[in-house]
């Protein structure tokens, strides 16, 4: 634990020494707000709930969150310094999660300051606070297997643009899967058992059953364990390039 | 103590280390030398763990580095070539985190951080990011970080490259003030710094030892008494074809 936490320090710092958390948050707010007022028309709805303002998050944490993660591992093989990292004594695990919790802490972090929107729900009317903070639940936790994602795919490779763009492609791919696009196209001819598997694995299914208001124990079990295969996955990555 | 034990590398069809054995006691400063692409590189990056070998192992005080490799990493400072380090860090942040995983707390973290700044002579520049500071400073960040712990075994991958004068004589005092008791191995193709530094100098060629003794009297096996002499005879041109290249790079 004492490795995790050496690391995630590390981590967690560097994006407050570089412009990165600056940029970050300020576009990842501004983003919000846009989608939230403008884009969502938040205001015309009528009523004092943070639906809109959610059902816009998977769509900009499928940009967000890669850029978040591109750099974890890609940017150490570039510089070399993955090779300090990986002969220092700590175990891969170790640093596999410390990594990723540090980019998680601060994708947590970002997500914190967007309380304004919640504080205008509570200026405007009764908003349910509970399925309020359910909402915030679910989203920091799709945050996190969008972050789990990019953080395999970055220990890929040594250039942060491919790692971005490969880690949106796959992002996209789960989330995408329950878009009435796909379901629509599946439904006609796919037989039903596969229609509901591909359903199963969109994060959108699973995240809007969760702004429902009930974190259903299968929707956060369905992201923790997304999140651990791809850990699992980046670390497999980082053993496997020991052998040249 | 550093033993290698018959340590082989391949690249696709490239050999980069040959069945490599070698044994390092304490006190003895080792140079390891050779051509580039002989397998000076990859060899050290077998003995620290960064890389898995094809075939052999390599113990740090007893810890064999695949089995143990957590505990071979302790007793060992590795300074990887070209001393990479993480840029947006000050030297104060960098070796602080080096101490954190070290296992330093507290009081002997900010000891083990002063001295190893001192003796590098860093403490004028311990507030700047590393990625502003000149080379020389940036090999000393390096070096700092791999005597920060005292470890027993250092593996010093071209300590002094890229360095002017003075600052290669400020990197030799210091490997030679730290050198008494503990197990150091340099790479270096300076064979000026072999016969200043090392009490031990090997040579290796396409990787396997082609030579091993004091640098004196391998520089007296040479045609003049001198070790590029030596050095010519005994390893191959890079401008003949068939050379490992940069494959160990």
């Amino acid at each position: 634990m004492n490795a995790v936490a050496a690391v995630f320090k590390r981590e967690f710092s560097a994006y407050f020494v570089t412009p990165i958390a600056f940029v970050f948050l300020v576009i990842f707010l501004v983003a919000m707000g846009v989608f939230t007022f403008y884009v969502g028309h938040f205001y015309d709805t009528g009523v004092a709930d943070l639906t809109i303002f959610f059902s816009y998050h998977p769509w900009l944490y499928l940009f967000l969150m890669p850029a978040l993660a591109m750099r974890l591992w890609a940017e150490e093989k570039r510089s070399g310094s993955i090779e300090l990292l990986l002969t220092l004594p700590l175990p891969v695990w170790a640093t596999v999660l410390g990594k990723f919790l540090a980019a998680w802490a601060f994708a947590g972090l970002a997500l914190l300051l967007t309380f304004p929107v919640w504080l205008t729900t509570l200026y405007l009317g009764q908003p349910d606070n509970g399925v309020i903070l359910a909402s915030y639940i679910g989203s920091f936790l799709m945050a996190g297997t969008y972050l789990a994602i990019g953080a395999a795919v970055s220990a890929a490779t040594t250039n942060q643009v491919i790692a971005f763009v490969l880690a949106v492609a796959v992002c996209f791919l789960f989330t995408a899967a329950g878009a009435p696009l796909v379901m629509e196209a599946l439904s006609g001819w796919a037989p039903a058992p596969l229609v509901e598997a591909v359903a199963s694995f969109s994060f959108l299914s699973h995240f809007s059953a969760i702004t429902l208001g009930v974190i259903d124990l299968r929707d956060a079990i369905f992201f923790l364990s997304l999140m651990a295969l791809f850990l699992f996955a980046n670390m497999l990555i980082v053993e496997s390039g020991k052998g040249g | 103590m550093l033993e290698i034990d018959n340590l082989t590398k391949r690249f696709d069809t490239v050999t980069a280390v040959n069945g490599l054995s070698l044994t390092v006691r304490p006190g003895e400063v080792l140079g390891l030398l050779g051509p580039n692409g002989a397998g000076k590189t990859t060899t050290m990056k077998m003995v620290t763990g960064y890389l898995a070998p094809d075939a052999g192992t390599a113990r740090i005080c007893g810890h064999d580095i695949a089995i143990d490799t957590l505990a071979a990493q302790k007793t060992l400072g590795y300074l990887p070539e070209g001393a990479p380090a993480y840029g947006e860090m000050t030297p104060r942040e960098f070796l602080s985190f080096i101490a954190d995983v070290r296992g330093l707390r507290g009081a002997a973290a900010v000891t083990a951080c002063e001295i190893a700044m001192a003796r590098t002579g860093l403490e004028s520049v311990f507030d700047r990011p590393i990625e502003t500071l000149s080379k020389g400073f940036r090999r000393r960040v390096g070096l700092a970080q791999t005597i920060l712990h005292d470890p027993e075994v250092l593996i010093l991958d071209e300590p002094t490259d890229g360095l002017d004068p003075n600052q290669k004589h400020a990197v030799r005092e210091l490997i030679r003030v730290i050198s008494p008791a503990k197990t150091i191995v340099i790479s270096t193709h300076l064979l000026e710094e072999v016969e200043a530094l090392c009490t031990r100098a090997v040579i290796i060629d396409r990787g396997r030892i082609v030579a091993d003794g004091i640098p004196a009297e391998l520089a007296a096996r040479g045609p003049n008494g001198r070790l590029d002499d030596l050095f010519r005879g005994l390893t191959s041109s890079d401008l003949g074809s068939g050379n490992v290249g940069g494959a160990a790079a």
